[in-house]
């Protein structure tokens, strides 16, 4: 890849069904990042994983009063730097106060963020005009 | 979710048959490992050969089945974890709270 950009829009109603797609969008991106030194296989699941816990946080969180409701998804890639923004039509939740996990008596759901930031560097949640937009910010070196 | 079930050595052993466990299917996998341990199968092996990719929920989704197991007395193990698949229960120390085993057959072993 040249320092040209990549960018890939996605947008799908918000259904779960649609989360094996945005996933493996994001395993196939890991095989079209030039001058990566790490373990591409880990990259393309850890890109997989991401994309998938963002956007099921964004069809959870949608619009349950609209069944026509969608999610978007757009991917950025340029000179290495990967940005993913999920945009959707929910409520919004507080990123800040989202809690870690609590590893000595794990619970059975809220580590999808954990994962996200765990993998990325950095993690973004915004209102912009009618929606809110989940930013996530990974170098692929 | 396509799974199956056969009873080895008084382990209900279930054999996950997708690549992909994710918030689509989960749900699925939760309500059926209840269903199990609430039929008395409290002694449950989860076998992962064929899952390639594994998300949050399916962790989740795993962890009930274990917490509800251990409420009568039974248990709720791993077999056949890929190592992509192992390194999220790394990643959340899970791998500290499930026991984990390379195939059902270790399991048996472990045991006589």
């Amino acid at each position: 890849m040249n320092t040209n950009a990549l960018q890939i829009e996605v947008v799908i109603p918000t259904q779960t069904r649609y989360l094996d797609l945005i996933g493996s969008i994001g395993e196939r991106i890991a095989k079209e990042v030039d001058h990566f030194s790490g373990d591409r296989e880990e990259l393309a699941y850890h890109l997989n994983l991401v994309l998938t816990e963002a956007a099921t946080n964004a069809i959870k969180h949608g619009n349950y009063l609209d069944p026509k409701d969608t999610v978007r998804v757009a991917i950025h890639i340029q000179a290495n730097q990967l940005i993913v923004r999920v945009y959707d039509h929910g409520q919004g939740f507080d990123l800040e106060n989202v809690p870690l996990p609590d590893f000595d008596d794990p619970k059975e759901s809220g580590m999808g963020l954990f994962f996200i930031r765990a993998l990325t560097d950095k993690v973004t949640y915004t209102k912009q005009g009618d929606c809110n937009v989940l930013e996530i910010t990974k170098r692929l070196d | 979710m396509n799974l199956n079930q056969e009873i080895i050595n008084g382990y209900s052993v279930i054999f996950i048959n997708e690549e992909r466990i994710d918030a689509h299917n989960s749900g699925e996998l939760k309500d059926y490992l209840l269903q199990r341990i609430e039929q008395g199968d409290v002694n449950i092996v989860v076998q992962l050969e064929q899952v390639k990719f594994i998300d949050s929920s399916g962790l989740g989704a795993l962890l009930s089945g274990f917490k509800h197991a251990a409420t009568k007395s039974g248990k709720l193990v791993l077999a056949c974890c890929n190592p992509r698949v192992l390194s999220m229960f790394e990643l959340t120390r899970l791998n500290r709270v499930f026991e984990v085993y390379k195939d059902v057959s270790e399991l048996f072993d472990n045991e006589s």
